[in-house]
């Protein structure tokens, strides 16, 4: 066993943090408050490669492995939820599945736009009605003369409708197998096909800089050359992308957990009661004692399931675990970092309030905790009734 | 054309540092280190004097094994050639200046940058003795620099306005705050610099002209006197700034 980083990770942490307290911190409050999507940051991940992380530099990305990204996830995380979710969302669902299932040339039409910081790209799995039973899609392709025709919505579609989007993988249902079970298919549907549109949702609680959006496939012709992966594979790729990107998501856990605990223990060691700082006081120096602890504790566990893939090994169980804890956690350290900060904590002045609201999508998103302990189970060799 | 790039890996200046035991050195256990961050700088300018007139970047550092976290993070920013000049020994401005003259000579540099002081003994003089050494003309505290074939015009900063100087190649230049914009080391910068090189050198012996004999922290601040919260406070306090404090 080896638990030495080493000096390239600990540089490319170093260098995020920079970014992220240089570049982000000043505008995260700002963004929040106006719910706005920034292009000018996304920009300039763009521009430190944050946007084609470990896609191979045959395509313009940058060849890093996952726990490079996961490490640069976790550090945008530290300072905003909402920079972390993009470039999150961007890499795990918006490039990860042309990468990994996508032709010679769906890869070289797409990725060397969508790696530099000029152009994103949507993963559509969700809908009104297919939420955790993603069996439910409703979205359908019909076969027609030299391509399929798109019909339904999709909702809650991170980076779906910013003025960089090109265009979205669309998850859809093409027909009925044998013994009547659904066949799924994806589909890449460019920006601007006719039929397909895309509206931002407003009103968000959390990750209000970040986007979301719905998109609309209306008679929407797309070519046979669009088709992802083979006819029938649709919830292969989906759920092996919620796999890695169920990693991101924890690491954004981790991240928001982190810098919520820096948050309660900077406080902690300047606000005065009773004569004392307050982090002297039992009480309070023993939750930060067990926030510490959480926070190792999910690292090892997240670092450790990144091994399990940039080895090569199953890591289904253990992404939904590291997703499960990592969320949890955020939640926990978030309440109780809060919680510290007393009635100021409560005011949009301290960046904890952001923080609070930030975490809450984490045990929903990309499956919640409940499915996560579903997939946990499964693999104990159980079957959960539900 | 070669351009020198001297780095200092120095404890980060938000480290609480304490006095070691010997009571002659700091005590490192706990301290986080960073590249000086004048120095910083100096690399930045380096790699755009290498981007306007071409030519090879080596980043020069004085020190043991850990002084390669930020002989990498100069590489990951673009530097092309890294010497590490190691030793555990801690030397003086002028036994440093001549060990880096003496790579810088090696080098055949005929641009060397570094930043105008190290933040962790702060003596502000080792590019300056390393000029002298070489030859080479210097500038220091550099906030605005054009180089143009041999010729050198360099804005520094001195009390309450600007100087501009001119001189030419060789040089070294001191560089200080307000230069530029030192760049992020991009993810395409750090894998670059995984295959990127140290060469490893042993320094010549080189014996200090200076002996530390002790370091102490400066005494601990006095508390505050309120001397009163009123306009009757007034004479009392004008009386203590004229004759305890002095000030006026």
């Amino acid at each position: 066993m080896n638990f030495d980083l080493g000096d390239d990770y600990e540089l490319l942490r170093k260098t995020v943090r920079d970014f992220a307290e240089n570049e982000i911190r000043p505008l995260a409050k700002h963004l929040d408050e106006r719910e706005e999507f920034s292009l000018e940051i996304t920009k300039k991940k763009g521009e430190m490669g944050f946007l084609g992380i470990t896609v191979s530099p045959d395509f313009g990305g940058q060849g890093l492995d996952y726990l490079s990204y996961i490490i640069i996830v976790e550090e945008l995380a530290r300072v905003d939820a909402s920079q972390a979710a993009t470039v999150a969302a961007h890499n795990s669902l918006g490039t990860g599945p042309i990468y990994r299932y996508g032709t010679k040339e769906q890869k070289q039409k797409y990725l060397p736009r969508l790696t530099t910081g000029n152009a994103l790209w949507a993963f559509g799995l969700t809908e009104p009605d297919a939420g955790s039973d993603s069996n439910a899609t409703a979205t359908t392709a019909v076969k027609s003369n030299q391509g399929w025709i798109l019909n339904g919505q999709k909702t809650f579609i991170t980076n779906g409708d910013t003025p960089l989007t090109i265009g979205a993988t669309i998850k859809a249902r093409t027909g009925i197998k044998e013994g009547e079970k659904k066949e799924f298919s994806c589909f890449l549907v460019d920006a601007g096909t006719p039929g397909f549109s895309t509206s931002t949702l407003k009103g968000k609680m959390m990750w209000r800089a970040s986007n979301t959006a719905e998109l609309f496939m209306s008679e929407c012709f797309v070519p046979e050359e669009n088709l992802l992966g083979k006819i029938g594979e649709g919830s292969k790729i989906m759920l092996s992308t919620l796999d890695s990107g169920r990693l991101a998501i924890a690491a954004m856990g981790l991240g928001c957990a982190q810098g919520a605990f820096e948050m309660a223990l900077n406080y902690s060691k300047t606000r005065k009661q009773f004569g004392n700082f307050i982090g002297n006081f039992e009480v309070n120096s023993f939750k930060l004692a067990d926030m510490a602890m959480k926070i190792e504790l999910a690292r090892t566990f997240l670092y450790k399931t990144c091994w399990l893939k940039d080895n090569n090994k199953s890591f289904t169980k253990e992404a939904a675990m590291a997703k499960l804890y990592c969320s949890e956690i955020a939640r926990e350290i978030a309440d109780e970092a809060l919680q510290i900060h007393g009635g100021y904590g409560l005011m949009k002045e301290y960046d904890i309030e952001r923080f609070y609201r930030d975490q809450r999508l984490l045990q929903i998103g990309e499956g919640t905790s409940e499915i996560q302990r579903l997939v946990i189970a499964r693999h104990l060799g159980l079957n959960p009734i539900f | 054309m070669k351009i020198a790039v001297c780095l200092n890996h120095v404890p980060d200046t938000a480290s609480k540092i304490s006095v070691g035991q010997d009571n002659q050195s700091i005590d490192t256990s706990g301290v986080t280190f960073v590249v000086n961050p004048y120095d910083e700088f100096a690399v930045e300018e380096a790699l755009k004097t290498k981007e306007k007139v071409g030519g090879d970047t080596v980043v020069i550092s004085l020190g043991n094994d850990n002084n390669k976290e930020s002989i990498k993070k100069a590489l990951a920013m673009g530097v092309d050639n890294a010497v590490l000049l190691k030793t555990n020994e801690i030397y003086d401005s002028l036994s440093v200046a001549k060990i880096l003259a003496n790579e810088i000579k090696t080098q055949n540099a005929e641009i060397v940058f570094f930043g105008k002081q190290s933040v962790d003994y702060d003596n502000g003089a080792v590019g300056q003795m390393c000029a002298e050494l070489l030859g080479y003309n210097s500038v220091s505290v550099v906030v605005g620099l054009e180089i143009n074939g041999n010729k050198v015009r360099a804005e520094r900063e001195i009390e309450g306005g600007r100087e501009i100087v001119e001189t030419e190649l060789p040089v070294v230049i001191t560089t200080q705050k307000g230069l530029n914009e030192p760049r992020y080391a991009s993810l395409k910068g750090i894998m670059a610099a995984k295959k990127k090189i140290i060469d490893e050198k042993i320094p010549e012996n080189c014996s200090n002209y200076t002996e530390t004999i002790s370091m102490k922290k400066p005494p601990a601040k006095q508390p505050g006197r309120i001397i009163g919260t009123d306009a009757t406070a007034v004479p009392e306090l004008i009386r203590l700034l004229k004759e305890e404090v002095k000030v006026i």
